[in-house]
């Protein structure tokens, strides 16, 4: 064996450590409107510029400018603004309980609001939703009840999931929501199976789905990606790349070398680089892409530029690995600012209609949320009657189960 | 009097004494080498023995396990973390296809002696997908050696025999046990794999346990005893390979025999033992074995609903006096 000198392998690591003053200086944000807007039937081969690009349409002066400006209506955009407010105030309180025991487990979506609720808003409300858990923005914005995902959340007697999941693994067939996995990426296959199963039924239903850039590293991520290119599946598969995956920098799960939108390319998919902090560009461009699904030309890969603004759980302690407040310098913002400066800078909204709303909005998940306990706590229940847990296991209740069920005298 | 040590340390200790001795001794998972694990762990490896032997790696379970392979087949011992027992299924391709048989399908000239570390069980209402206790599975794959510690020193010693061992060796470890303390671990009482220890000496039945249900094991045992039943407790440590002749021995003795593990029943751990007992022990035993253990469905997230899905001290003392009734 031949010895060689120097360092063993390349390990990337994040410029900033705890304790450093936030530094995104390396991070390179093209002008909004400066990304160019391709036909809805350019083939993959043509837009690959797309993957290096970021689509922007909010500039610095809040205007909306450019080819992916969608045009939305002022109430359509208040209507956005208003959800994403309240998703963040749901989160809020429900870290806040957290924090008082009243919860076991929670995860936050600050500063990745408009990841979820603009891409709500483009696409149809019975387009099937595969989501991770930092979506919860979509499902309020579906018109899911507050109250019944606290209940969910506390294990009570009205938790539709019966006490058996995991907090904020909310699962919604009336909101076409995808129960959430606790196991990375399973839902990108899944959701490319259910977009062609939706295909063979002649049905123009398409499916959308979302994991994080962390969970693009799973085989699943690159396995939905070659089926879904095979069979050009209507699916629109969103990677939210929000710099972190729990302790870990986006450099670690490949985003040093390429774009993760560049992935896309080598599956002939459309990938495309988008702003998750402009409301008007997730719109435009989830769009654009259920657009392309619709009309069966194919599947788009989205990389959603976003900054994971809040530990990555309530397990988890981000001072051991970032520096503090991070997310206040993020170059690209705060999505529910952006969208409010953008309305108010055109006279559509005021800064009192905002503070008013979200008071509103905050009231009103604490009332929820003294209503949702009236149906049972985490600790005190009343929770599912314990002889619930052994249905569903299978359709039928096997012999054996119900020998064991009868044998701890339930 | 040896001071006491937590069970997470224990294995962190170990780690560091093997990765001091051999540099071939690498750490690789997700998020083990500045944040130290989602356990804790590997706490401080990555300060001692720096970003190339102690790992962060992308998140993807089977190039973690697949690239261990690799790593061993290059004579490097990889110790590798997958975050919890649940997400192993997607490792499983290397595990059991590749690990296990590499020295069989190489005519015993290759190998691939890698360590999987993973926690498995409840008790920390974490729902169907954290919670699961997958062992019959690796224990039921020729070529792969299982192991189940119950307290801190079994586990330090576990993990250095582990480390040592010609062949891959999964690695678990019960969540509910890393805050649990106990006697920091002495040189001389060095485990092998395969060996069970007796905690508590008896003569009316045997109660077979491992990992964290030992403690309801030997709790049952002492509520027993005030009964005027007097239990042997043994933990078993090793699944693959087990112990059967301190076993069948014990039997001998006590002729009962109650197997505890926090796994589902139907084919597990004791579904085994049980059969080897009734080939090799029937005419030893007065009655026939019990088995306690979780039922077959998977773990509900609801702490008051865990609990009853959770094997205890109470189910193990009813199935004791059914077998000496
Ligand atoms: C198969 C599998 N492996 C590991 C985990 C543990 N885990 C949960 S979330 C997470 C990080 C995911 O990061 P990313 O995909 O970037 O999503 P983000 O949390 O940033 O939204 C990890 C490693 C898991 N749940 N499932």
């Amino acid at each position: 064996m031949t010895l060689v000198t120097g360092t063993a392998f390349h390990v990337p690591a994040p410029g900033r450590r705890p304790g450093d003053t936030p530094d995104f200086s390396k991070i390179e944000v093209p002008r909004a409107g400066e990304t160019r807007k391709p036909a809805v039937d350019a083939p993959a081969g043509e837009v690959t510029d797309l993957a290096y690009g970021l689509v922007r349409v909010l500039d610095h002066n809040h205007q909306a400018v450019g080819p992916w400006d969608p045009q939305l209506s002022d109430q359509e955009l208040i209507n956005g603004l208003k959800t994403m407010v309240l998703t963040r105030e749901f989160d809020d309180r429900m870290l806040k309980m957290q924090r008082t025991k009243r919860l076991s487990f929670y995860m936050k979506s600050l500063g990745e609001e408009a990841v979820a609720v603009a891409a709500a808003a483009a696409l149809n409300d019975d387009d099937m939703l595969f989501p991770s858990y930092r979506q919860q923005g979509a499902l309020i914005a579906r018109g899911k009840d507050l109250g019944e995902m606290m209940c969910h959340c506390i294990s009570n007697a009205r938790d539709n999931l019966k006490g058996r999941q995991l907090p904020i693994h909310y699962a919604s067939a009336e909101h076409n929501w995808f129960s959430v996995s606790g196991n990375l990426c399973t839902q990108f296959p899944q959701a490319v199976g259910w977009a062609l199963a939706s295909s063979y039924k002649r049905s123009n239903r398409i499916a959308s789905s979302w994991i994080g850039e962390g969970s693009s590293a799973e085989g699943d991520f690159h396995a939905a990606m070659t089926l879904a290119s095979v069979y050009k599946a209507p699916v629109v598969l969103n990677l939210v790349n929000n710099q972190w995956a729990i302790s870990m920098f986006q450099g670690l799960s490949g985003g040093e070398s390429a774009t993760f939108a560049a992935k896309a390319i080598g599956y002939g998919v459309p990938g495309l680089r988008v702003d998750g902090n402009d409301f008007l560009a997730v719109y435009a461009a989830t769009r654009w892409a259920a657009d392309r699904a619709r009309r069966k030309i194919g599947p788009t890969l989205l990389e959603i530029y976003t900054y994971r603004g809040e530990a990555h759980s309530t397990s988890d302690d981000p001072s051991r690995y970032r520096p503090k407040d991070e997310w206040r310098s993020w170059p690209l913002g705060d999505p529910i600012e952006r969208l409010k400066n953008h309305l108010i800078g055109h006279g559509a909204w005021s800064a009192d209609e905002h503070e008013t709303w979200r008071a509103q909005c905050e009231e009103r998940v604490a009332t929820t949320w003294k209503e949702s306990i009236g149906h049972g706590t985490l600790e005190e229940g009343p929770h599912a009657p314990t002889h619930t847990m052994f249905e569903d296991v299978y359709a039928e209740q096997p012999w054996h189960l119900r020998r064991q069920r009868q044998d701890l005298g339930v | 009097m040896s001071s006491e040590i937590k069970f997470g340390r224990a294995i962190n200790q170990a780690l560091r004494e093997c990765m001091a001795a051999d540099d071939a001794v690498i750490v690789i998972g997700e998020d083990i080498a500045g944040a130290g694990g989602s356990f804790g762990v590997t706490r401080g490896l990555l300060n001692e023995f720096g970003e190339h032997r102690v790992r962060d790696t992308p998140i993807s379970e089977a190039a973690i396990v697949g690239a261990a392979v690799g790593a061993a087949m290059c004579g490097l011992r990889p110790v590798v973390e997958i975050m919890f027992m649940d997400f192993v299924t997607l490792a499983m391709d290397a595990l059991v296809n590749q690990a296990a048989k590499m020295r069989f399908m190489f005519g015993g000239r290759a190998s691939a002696p890698l360590v999987l570390r993973t926690p498995h069980g409840g008790g920390l209402s974490a729902g169907p997908q954290h919670s699961q206790c997958l062992e019959a599975w690796f224990a039921h794959v020729p070529g792969l050696k299982t192991v189940c510690p119950s307290t801190p020193a079994d586990a330090y010693h576990l993990m250095k025999a582990a480390v040592a061992d010609p062949d891959p060796v999964i690695f678990i470890e019960n969540k509910s046990l890393y805050g649990a303390s106990g006697p920091a671990p002495q040189a001389e009482n060095a485990v092998a794999i395969g060996e069970a220890k007796t905690l508590r000496a008896g003569t009316d039945l045997t109660i077979l346990a491992y990992g964290a249900v030992c403690r309801d094991a030997l709790k049952a045992a002492e509520m027993l005893a005030s009964e005027g039943v007097s239990a042997e407790v043994i933990d078993l440590r090793s699944l693959q390979p087990w112990d059967k002749d301190a076993v069948l021995a014990s039997v001998a003795r006590t002729h009962r025999l109650v197997v505890v593990h926090e796994a589902v029943r139907d084919f597990g751990p004791a579904a085994e033992i049980c059969a080897h007992v009734a080939e090799f022990g029937f005419f030893d035993l007065d009655a026939p074995p019990e088995r306690v253990a979780a039922p077959f469905m998977p773990p509900p997230f609801a702490p008051d609903l865990e609990r009853v899905f959770r094997p205890n001290a109470e189910a193990i003392i009813e199935a004791a006096r059914r077998s000496v009734s």
